[in-house]
């Protein structure tokens, strides 16, 4: 029987919960890597055995653990991710300029053929790649080279660059964000990249037709539809339908679009998912009622998800890597929260029930549907 | 024999119980000490001092014979002790960074 397979990372460690594709008993394996904190643990599309893991803390800094067995053994690969050329600087929170200092991988995103070949997203944003599993890490580093980049500022949560998604379709074709620069496009396998924030509105930037300082927090795309993203911007849910061209806004009924997640139903990609937060200052549901919201439409039309979720006294958190789906015939979809929960919903978020409730605060949820 | 004691977290990492000891050749140093921990374990390089001999890492300490070596030069020879086995070389993780 298939089943799945859900990798959680926290504060003090990673998580592997599993089960079969009922979804309804799970086992619940760690921590790995105790007391360090893990920002993302992910898979190999080409071989679900090969995982990836960043593993960082204060005192030691980065290290990159990786799997050949699905998480039941894991050896530390390579660490060093030095950017390439003259490092340069960008604006600081005051706007005097600050050199690039490399802090931490947020997000790595494995190829979806190859094992070996796996992109890591890093604070202070960069790119880098590595084509032996991850012994070596290399810059791409046309993107910290785009001549906006001396301009670029950061969140409040660090410059990061925590968004990478792969183009299934167009060989070459990629897409990454970065907080707070905005979302950017490579058609030429990181060559070469450009920034896609048209239609973007931030009350923070004066000019409305800014091209870069969009605190986006989040793209998601259907692997069908590659040219249709979606975005949780700081404020506002946004969609392209021209592969990040032009951006709509499609916030529509949503009682906060403020957040950080959103992702795509694996079989319908129109049918999205977000989790909206009161606000940029108020990060934690709106009322106290943990609701995700669905839209059936693309956009514009949302409806809340409650059912097993805490609809009063919640004030957590859900952060930008912390959601996922599976492809199971029936979606399940995926989240972890601030206060330890990971919660699943083996229905396309129809119904919910927590998999663990006392973790670690979760910073990413990633999810592998095995045969 | 040089004795060095890691931290927790980096003995987890690098797979190590208990104190490691090393045999080095020619002048026992801070650098010396810390080229011989990082090449028979290399996944603790990054983690203490940077990459190819790098500076300090911020939270990480360096301590021998009740005496804090973190700002020392890292060329100076270590105390006599340490280097005749009798007292040990500690990595300290600093009170901060987590």
């Amino acid at each position: 029987m298939s089943g799945v397979r859900v990798l959680a990372g926290t504060r003090k460690g990673a998580f592997v919960l599993t089960s079969d594709g009922t979804r309804k008993q799970w086992n619940v394996s760690g921590p790995h890597f105790a007391g360090w904190e893990i920002y993302h643990v992910k898979g190999s599309p080409a071989d679900p055995g090969r995982l990836y893991a960043s593993q960082s803390s204060g005192w030691s800094g980065q290290v990159i653990q990786r799997s050949d067995d699905g998480g039941a053994t894991w050896a530390p690969v390579g660490n060093q991710f030095t950017y390439q050329g003259t490092t340069g600087t960008h604006q600081w929170y005051d706007g005097t300029p600050h050199p690039w200092e490399f802090a931490r991988v947020w997000h790595l995103e494995p190829s979806l053929d190859d094992p070996d070949v796996v992109y890591a997203g890093v604070e202070d944003a960069g790119l880098f790649r590595t084509d032996d599993g991850g012994q070596s890490w290399q810059e791409l580093p046309k993107l910290r080279g785009h001549e906006s980049g001396s301009s670029w500022q950061p969140g409040a949560g660090g410059m990061c660059l925590h968004t990478i998604l792969l183009d299934p379709a167009q060989q070459g074709r990629m897409f990454t964000a970065i907080s707070a620069a905005g979302a950017f496009r490579s058609d030429d396998a990181g060559q070469t990249w450009r920034p896609i924030n048209k239609g973007l509105q931030s009350e923070g930037i004066p000019d409305p037709d800014a091209e870069v300082g969009h605190c986006v927090h989040r793209l998601a795309m259907h692997p069908s539809r590659p040219d249709v993203l979606f975005m949780q911007k700081h404020w506002d849910v946004m969609r392209s339908d021209n592969g990040g061209e032009s951006w709509r806004e499609i916030s529509g009924n949503l009682p906060s679009d403020f957040g950080f997640p959103i992702d795509v139903h694996a079989h319908e990609p129109d049918t999205i998912y977000v989790v909206p937060i009161t606000s940029d200052a108020e990060h934690f549901p709106p009322e106290g009622k943990l609701r995700v919201y669905r839209s059936r439409t693309g956009g514009d039309d949302w409806e809340p998800l409650t059912t097993g979720l805490p609809q009063e006294n919640c004030y957590v958190n859900v952060l930008r890597d912390a959601m996922a789906v599976d492809t199971l015939d029936s979606c399940g979809i995926y989240f972890g929260t601030t206060g330890g929960q990971v919660y699943a919903s083996a229905d396309s978020g129809d119904s919910w029930a927590p998999i663990v409730r006392d973790l670690p605060a979760v910073l990413s949820v990633e999810v592998q549907t095995l045969p | 024999m040089i004795r060095v004691v890691l931290p927790a977290h980096l003995r987890t990492l690098a797979r190590i119980t208990g104190e490691v000891h090393l045999d080095i050749t020619g002048p026992v140093t801070q650098r010396s000490v810390l080229d011989a921990l990082e090449a028979r374990y290399p996944m603790l390089r990054g983690t203490i001092r940077g990459h190819d001999g790098g500076p300090r890492r911020a939270f990480i300490r360096f301590f021998a014979c009740e005496e804090d070596l973190s700002h020392e030069p890292p060329d100076d020879p270590l105390p006599d002790a340490v280097t005749a086995g009798t007292e040990p070389y500690l990595v300290v993780g600093a009170m901060a960074g987590g």
